[in-house]
């Protein structure tokens, strides 16, 4: 239960905000159970909502919401990959195709051996070190062909 | 990046190496506004020189800083400062270097403008996606804590400020402040009626003032060096320094920082090295995917907030995305479209059905099977959403579609007469958009 194994981070996160507004913490809580469980199983979801008081339909419809709480399970890698508009015009198209191929599976797909699940996403605010990506939250950018195969590599093995 | 300051104002992590280190930022001028206005100013003081200096807010609709903050009344608690760290407009990316390089001087704006304003508890939304830079923010936070920049009794003067920060999740709308402070408050992102705008009743019902990170990074050095030192720069009606993020199809992509209204768009295009593809460029975006293009014939416009709004443009957040001849504008305005039918919150219909409307008709363009009639039909949902929308989004989405129209619609029809629809890569890009998170497929 995230109530018991992350009980002091809780108290602290719940203490950032005024004593009868503790709504506030749905979605750093949501964060935590999706570090916990890997995404936001009904599980999650009741025992966030039973922590914060509120209804468990009302934390759904805030998962619902957010791209960044996944609903389905995802690999033990997530990368996503920015093809928006000042991204492809530096070539995130042809790279994320390269992706695809690399990884033998489409954007939205997980690898058969459930490591790297592979996304798309909107703008990421990285531009100007376009093609870029997020692994698991962490910016990787100015990528090439060559820096993802390696890249891919080092997460498979791991 | 280079700049023609002799020194940055904002991006100074690019002259002063770790200045993201308490102690170097304290050693190149670091808390000295802090400092000057706990012990020196009242509230209303700080105020005064904000709004003296002229700041606009730099998140894109330029409202003076210093009015903002004396809308808040003075007779009610608590109140709340939150600072606007969603940068989700393609193309920006200027608050990203901020917190992660400089980000003392954020959280010192973040406080001046809370003293300002009387207030004790200031929360940072930073977009979710922000969580690696945000480390580097929340390092500098415990690090002006622990020297008593923040917390209880600080600087022995009784008054007590907590800055906290607060992630979002992946929603483009809680950029809208109303939409922010829901986000906040632990609900769906979607904006609220205005008014009562936020100054008067913003987050948890109470006065709040909402600020960019660029607007406030601003304050520290306006407040040590006075209102006239930071006319300097920019015009009488934009005055100061700004940054500029260009992307796209230039040699050197990058944040620029540069006085307002000193340069042109041909000119931030020269600084950043001009095309990158050898192809000349055709037409720039000037604030990411909401503001009307541009073509070359206007390029000779003045960065600042009055002459861009001269050529029938913004400066907004200024995040310049420059295109080359390559870029057909029908394929342009697909992808912006398809952000904004992604990112439209649902709530109101005009921009849940028009964009969801509008990236169907695109699609029918880009898989071959379009017509004249389609691209007028464009035109007609177009009108559907122009000034019907709950909030500036909706606005937003139809830019790519007003100006691309107006500017470009011989690309519309060369499309259509040339059949150019329908190629290999078109119908892998339409295929892709399946696999967006969030994306309800259009037809």
């Amino acid at each position: 239960m995230l109530k018991e194994k992350r009980a002091a981070e809780i108290v602290t996160l719940l203490a950032k905000y005024p004593p009868e507004r503790k709504r506030s913490a749905v979605m750093p809580l949501l964060f935590m159970a999706q570090e916990e469980y890997g995404y936001c199983s009904d599980e999650a979801v009741k025992e966030v909502a039973e922590i914060l008081f509120l209804d468990p339909t009302e934390v759904k419809s805030v998962v619902g919401f957010y791209t960044m709480f996944h609903e389905k399970p995802v690999g033990k890698y997530l990368i996503e990959v920015c093809d928006d508009l000042p991204c492809v015009l530096r070539g995130a198209d042809k790279f994320v195709s390269h992706c695809e191929h690399k990884l033998g599976i489409k954007a939205g797909e997980t690898t058969p051996d459930g490591k790297i699940t592979l996304n798309v996403v909107m703008c990421i605010a990285a531009c100007d070190r376009a093609p870029c990506a997020q692994v698991n939250g962490d910016y990787r950018v100015s990528l090439t062909e060559e820096s993802f195969d390696q890249m891919a590599d080092e997460l498979t093995q791991n | 990046m280079p700049t023609t300051l002799e020194k940055h104002v904002l991006l100074r992590d690019e002259d002063v190496p770790n200045i993201r280190e308490f102690d170097v930022y304290v050693a190149n001028e670091g808390y000295a506004a802090w400092k000057k206005a706990l012990t020196t100013m009242q509230g209303a003081e700080v105020i005064q020189v904000v709004k003296d200096s002229g700041l606009r807010g730099r998140g894109g609709a330029g409202f003076p800083a210093g009015v903002k903050w004396s809308f808040i009344p003075k007779d009610i608690f608590p109140k709340y400062v939150t600072v606007n760290c969603d940068e989700s407009e393609p193309g920006t990316f200027k608050d990203h270097q901020l917190i992660k390089n400089n980000p003392h001087q954020v959280i010192e704006g973040t406080a001046l403008c809370a003293y300002a304003i009387g207030c004790n508890v200031a929360y940072i939304y930073c977009r979710g996606e922000f969580m690696e830079p945000g480390k580097q923010l929340q390092i500098a936070i415990d690090e002006a804590y622990a020297k008593g920049m923040l917390g209880q009794n600080i600087l022995g003067t009784g008054y007590n400020l907590d800055v906290y920060i607060h992630y979002g999740a992946g929603a483009y709308i809680c950029g809208e402040e109303s939409a922010l402070i829901e986000s906040l408050e632990g609900k769906i992102g979607q904006p609220r009626l205005k008014p009562p705008f936020p100054a008067v009743s913003g987050l948890y019902n109470k006065p709040t003032v909402i600020n960019n990170v660029e607007t406030l990074a601003n304050v520290p050095p306006i407040v040590l060096n006075g209102a006239a030192w930071y006319k300097q720069w920019g015009t009488e009606k934009s005055p100061g320094v700004k940054i500029f993020c260009v992307s796209g199809h230039v040699k050197n992509p990058g944040n620029y920082e540069l006085p307002l209204g000193k340069y042109s768009i041909q000119e931030l295009l020269d600084m950043a090295g001009g095309s990158s593809t050898g192809l000349p460029i055709k037409a720039v975006l000037p604030a990411g995917s909401s503001s009307p293009i541009i073509p070359t014939a206007n390029f000779h416009a003045k960065l600042d907030y009055e002459a861009m709004a001269g050529i029938g443009s913004v400066l907004g957040s200024t995040s310049f995305i420059f295109m080359d001849e390559s870029v057909n504008m029908v394929w342009a305005a697909r992808k912006m479209i398809r952000f904004f039918k992604h990112e439209s919150c649902g709530k109101c219909t005009p921009c849940r059905e028009g964009t969801f409307w509008a990236l169907n008709l695109y699609n029918k363009l880009l898989r071959g099977d379009g017509t004249m009639d389609d691209v007028n039909m464009i035109a007609t949902v177009n009108k559907q959403i122009v000034g019907k929308c709950f909030c500036p989004l909706g606005e937003f989405a139809t830019s790519s579609m007003t100006f691309t129209l107006k500017h470009f619609k011989q690309d519309y029809i060369d499309f259509i007469d040339q059949s150019m629809g329908g190629s290999a890569d078109y119908l892998v890009e339409l295929e892709r958009d399946h696999a967006l998170p969030g994306m309800v497929p259009a037809h």
